[in-house]
């Protein structure tokens, strides 16, 4: 163990989110990449990522996600996974299955891949075509097959807005079809991407009541059979989600270019010095640099979180979101009706929620690509 | 449970030891849980080969002759049912 740890009470990082690329022939308005993509186009290179896989698994970390963007434009991933695996590393690839074909699976296997997440946008043809911005659904039902075929529990994710939502019944009985093991019904998250397409993603609460019910009866109707994860957004909660089990606590994201974050989405957050693993070691990083110990811990806290009775159960909630929409990381979630700026979110949903019901588009849905990104990056003069 | 039933790691799920943390682990998709030293012991001998009893009587045999049925049967249950193994 690290000598520095000796002297810290914190946890090592047990979560390494490795976003390999931004690159993703899919574009997926809700991507919670950041909107900035397009101003970063350096990668590490193999080698540097094999230098940060061994500093963090020495650390301690076991579990490893391989995301991005689309982590199959990698063309070294199969070599990534061989020499995770054999760190120790438990290897989760999180992919949407669009550069993958049954000889990839095979490699991945080979090398030691431990587990295989493919998501789909929708349970039809067209509405998943459409959300993608690509031609896909045939190729993931293919995709799918192939994961279980060689051997793969089939792990599916669905990520569940406005417009697939009233779906979920048709999502289950599909993924029942493809004889899933787990089914994770991820509600959209409003970072990057989601946030800037909120207007027309986030989903009525009379939504939300119906998709539940469906979810809680199949989960009862599937027992020992499939497992089905179904989360509330948070948005429509009163008490903020343990983001991140703490800033700083247990995850760490790098992304394409080596900057390591606390979590994927806190590049928004201002004053921070974004690292980079290219100047620092992991040990640095997470035991040492003002970023990762910014938020660590409660001592940062405001009130109403600093004398909160909850505060070790949510840790206040999400730094990004506490920015997005208050203005200040260092507040407490609005999600928490402790919070003072809860009044103003529930506003919010309830504007949103009235445009919906009456079909008023006040933005147009931007899809996640590089011409998007450009066009934003200029605009925004950002 | 069948004491002559053989248990095996289920797919997905990989036990291993965890020199940062200093105890045995169950791995699983996007989590982890840390195993006592005991259950750490129990899980060392599933190897999809030795059944429940050869088990106990292995483990009763590496601590002088102890006691450890219930144990390892009250150890199966929870495993079996938190899905790390397969008892067949």
């Amino acid at each position: 163990m690290a000598g520095s740890n000796l002297n810290n009470t914190h946890n090592p990082p047990l979560w390494l989110l490795a976003e390999l690329t931004y690159s993703c022939p899919l574009q997926c308005p809700y991507c919670s990449n950041p909107m900035d993509i397009a101003s970063y186009k350096d990668e590490l290179s193999t080698d540097d990522w094999l230098r940060v896989l061994r500093e963090a698994r020495k650390m301690g970390a076991t579990q490893l996600g391989f995301s991005g963007g689309e982590p199959l434009v990698r063309k070294d991933l199969e070599n990534l996974i061989k020499e995770s695996r054999d760190l120790g590393y438990y290897t989760n690839l999180i992919t949407s299955g669009v550069g993958m074909d049954g000889e990839r699976i095979a490699a991945f296997k080979e090398a030691g891949l431990d587990h295989i997440q493919v998501s789909f946008q929708a349970s039809d043809e067209e509405l998943n075509n459409f959300i993608a911005g690509t031609d896909s659904f045939q190729h993931k039902l293919e995709m799918a097959r192939q994961v279980k075929i060689q051997g793969y529990p089939m792990v599916l994710c669905f990520v569940l807005h406005r417009q697939n939502t009233d779906q979920i019944k048709d999502i289950i009985e599909l993924a029942i079809a493809l004889e899933a093991d787990y089914l994770e019904l991820a509600t959209t998250q409003y970072y990057g991407w989601a946030k800037h397409n909120q207007e027309q993603l986030l989903p009525t609460k009379e939504q939300i009541i119906a998709a539940e019910k469906v979810a809680h009866e199949y989960q009862e109707k599937m027992k020992g059979k499939m497992r089905i994860f179904y989360v509330v957004p948070d948005y429509f909660e009163d008490r903020p989600k343990p983001c991140m089990n703490g800033w700083g606590n247990i995850f760490l994201t790098i992304t394409p270019d080596g900057t390591a974050l606390p979590c994927h989405s806190a590049r928004i957050i201002p004053g921070l010095e974004l690292p980079n693993v290219n100047d620092h070691s992991i040990d640095w990083i997470w035991n040492d640099s003002p970023d990762f110990k910014k938020f660590r811990g409660y001592e940062w806290m405001k009130e109403p979180c600093r004398s909160c009775d909850e505060k070790e159960k949510d840790f206040g909630g999400c730094r990004c979101q506490a920015l997005m929409l208050t203005g200040d990381a260092s507040n407490t979630d609005p999600v928490c009706s402790k919070s003072p700026n809860h009044g103003k979110l529930v506003e919010d949903i309830r504007r949103i929620e009235a445009n919906a019901k009456q079909n008023i588009i006040e933005k147009p849905l931007v899809f996640r690509n590089m011409r998007a990104s450009k066009k934003l990056i200029t605009s925004t003069g950002s | 449970m069948n004491k002559d039933s053989i248990p095996s790691i289920a797919p997905l799920f990989r036990f291993q030891w965890e020199e940062a943390q200093q105890c045995y682990v169950v791995l699983y998709p996007e989590g982890m849980v840390k195993l006592s030293p005991s259950a750490g012991e129990i899980m060392k001998l599933v190897n999809a080969a030795d059944s429940v009893n050869t088990i106990i009587q292995t483990l009763s045999d590496l601590f002088d002759g102890a006691d450890v049925g219930d144990d390892v049967v009250a150890f199966f249950t929870e495993a079996e049912s938190n899905g790390w193994i397969q008892l067949k």
